[in-house]
């Protein structure tokens, strides 16, 4: 039960793009094609998932344990960053296939704030590992939905009219603000 | 190119928010009161200046391959600096940014001025250019920051001149898409009717 909690709370209530606004730039820059939104979002949900697994094994056994917690940030981006690296080099050799779909997204993680966001939160929430790797898994599965519908619109969007001031940028962060008060009709459910 | 130009390049022409579009992870979740807003803005730009001091001290030092990471680490030292102190001295801001404190060091904005300017040019210039992309991205934090406290409980930086409750949406997430939305817009017009 307290799982599910988590995991609808993280998909739905607590969006990690709609209500946090972590991971806004792969949002608005990628989600033109639902295509490479599914891309985008797979890759983030593997990543995030194994970056939860090494955060928690990297907090609470090396830097809890030598009471060096104020170097959480520096510790967690130079992990992440490594972990980045690593999976491509394995994938590329262990599934080119799966290399290939997430290819061009993988070098973007390191910078993504929901990766780092996501890491520092299940610190904050005192997670055990198994919640901790739960919690990334279906925060991930959260950024796919909404990446997904909100290219869905998108795609719809190129072909209407607009005034000039709003093309671009301007009518994506209306859309994603409509989209983000539909997500609010969750809270309330957990 | 001037120093006054460097200054003034990421203030208007090149505002990190309203015509790069970068860093908006901050910009949108911590703009919920023009105070909160302000206060975001100046600690990136506490960053955005000693980043670009630091790295362009060090950039002869620091071999070519390894310049991403070398950033990285010097931008994470300082953000961890950042947050000691705000932690120490300014609980309450400390609470209301949460955790985009420590997110400041994957800013978009610092590694684009540190890549772009700090990595090819000399102290004074470098900090220069953090000042004013640090000036432009305060300036459209607290901006936004004032419309959305504005229309959603009608106050100003904390002080009540509109009576009732105000459109309530705008102080939560999807009124901070939405305001961004348009006062980007708006900028483009005006930028572009005046034509800077």
């Amino acid at each position: 039960m307290e799982y599910l909690i988590i995991i609808i709370s993280a998909i739905f209530v607590n969006n990690i793009i709609l209500a946090q606004f972590l991971g806004i730039c792969p949002f608005l820059g990628v989600s033109s094609r639902v295509t490479t939104s599914v891309g985008m979002g797979a890759a983030v949900t593997f990543v995030i998932t194994i970056a939860a697994l090494l955060v928690y094994l990297l907090q609470y056994y090396i830097l809890v344990p030598l009471g060096i917690e104020y170097m959480q940030t520096i510790a967690f981006i130079l992990t992440i960053a490594v972990m980045v690296q690593m999976v491509e080099i394995i994938l590329k050799k262990v599934s080119p296939s799966l290399y290939r779909a997430l290819g061009v997204f993988l070098p973007l993680m390191t910078t993504n704030c929901a990766i780092l966001g996501v890491a520092i939160i299940l610190v904050q929430k005192e997670y055990n590992m198994f919640e901790s790797v739960v919690f990334a898994s279906s925060t991930g599965v959260g950024f796919t939905v909404a990446m997904v519908i909100f290219a869905g619109i998108r795609e719809r969007l190129d072909l209407e009219d607009l005034p000039a001031g709003m093309k671009g940028a301007p009518i994506a962060l209306v859309t994603a603000g409509i989209l983000a008060m539909a997500f609010m009709g969750f809270s309330g459910v957990v | 190119m001037g120093k006054i130009q460097i200054l003034t390049r990421g203030i208007i022409k090149d505002n990190p928010i309203f015509v790069l579009l970068l860093g908006l992870c901050p910009t949108l979740g911590t703009t919920s009161s023009a105070m909160n807003g302000l206060g975001m803005g100046v600690a990136t730009m506490f960053i955005l200046v000693l980043a670009n001091i630091v790295i362009s001290i060090f950039k002869d030092v620091i071999p070519n391959k390894v310049r991403i990471p070398a950033y990285i680490v010097i931008i994470t030292t300082l953000v961890t600096v950042l947050e000691l102190l705000i932690k120490a001295y300014m609980p309450g801001l400390n609470s209301a940014l949460g955790v985009f404190i420590p997110l400041i060091a994957v800013n978009c904005i610092v590694f684009a001025r540190v890549e772009a300017f700090a990595s090819k040019n000399n102290v004074v210039n470098s900090a220069l250019d953090g000042l004013g992309a640090g000036l432009g991205f305060t300036m459209a934090l607290t901006l936004l920051g004032v419309v959305r406290e504005m229309l959603g409980t009608g106050m100003f930086f904390g002080y009540k001149f509109i009576e009732g409750d105000g459109v309530l949406i705008f102080v939560l997430a999807p009124g901070a898409f939405i305001a961004l939305g348009f006062l980007i817009a708006i900028f483009r017009k005006v930028a572009k009717a005046t034509s800077i």
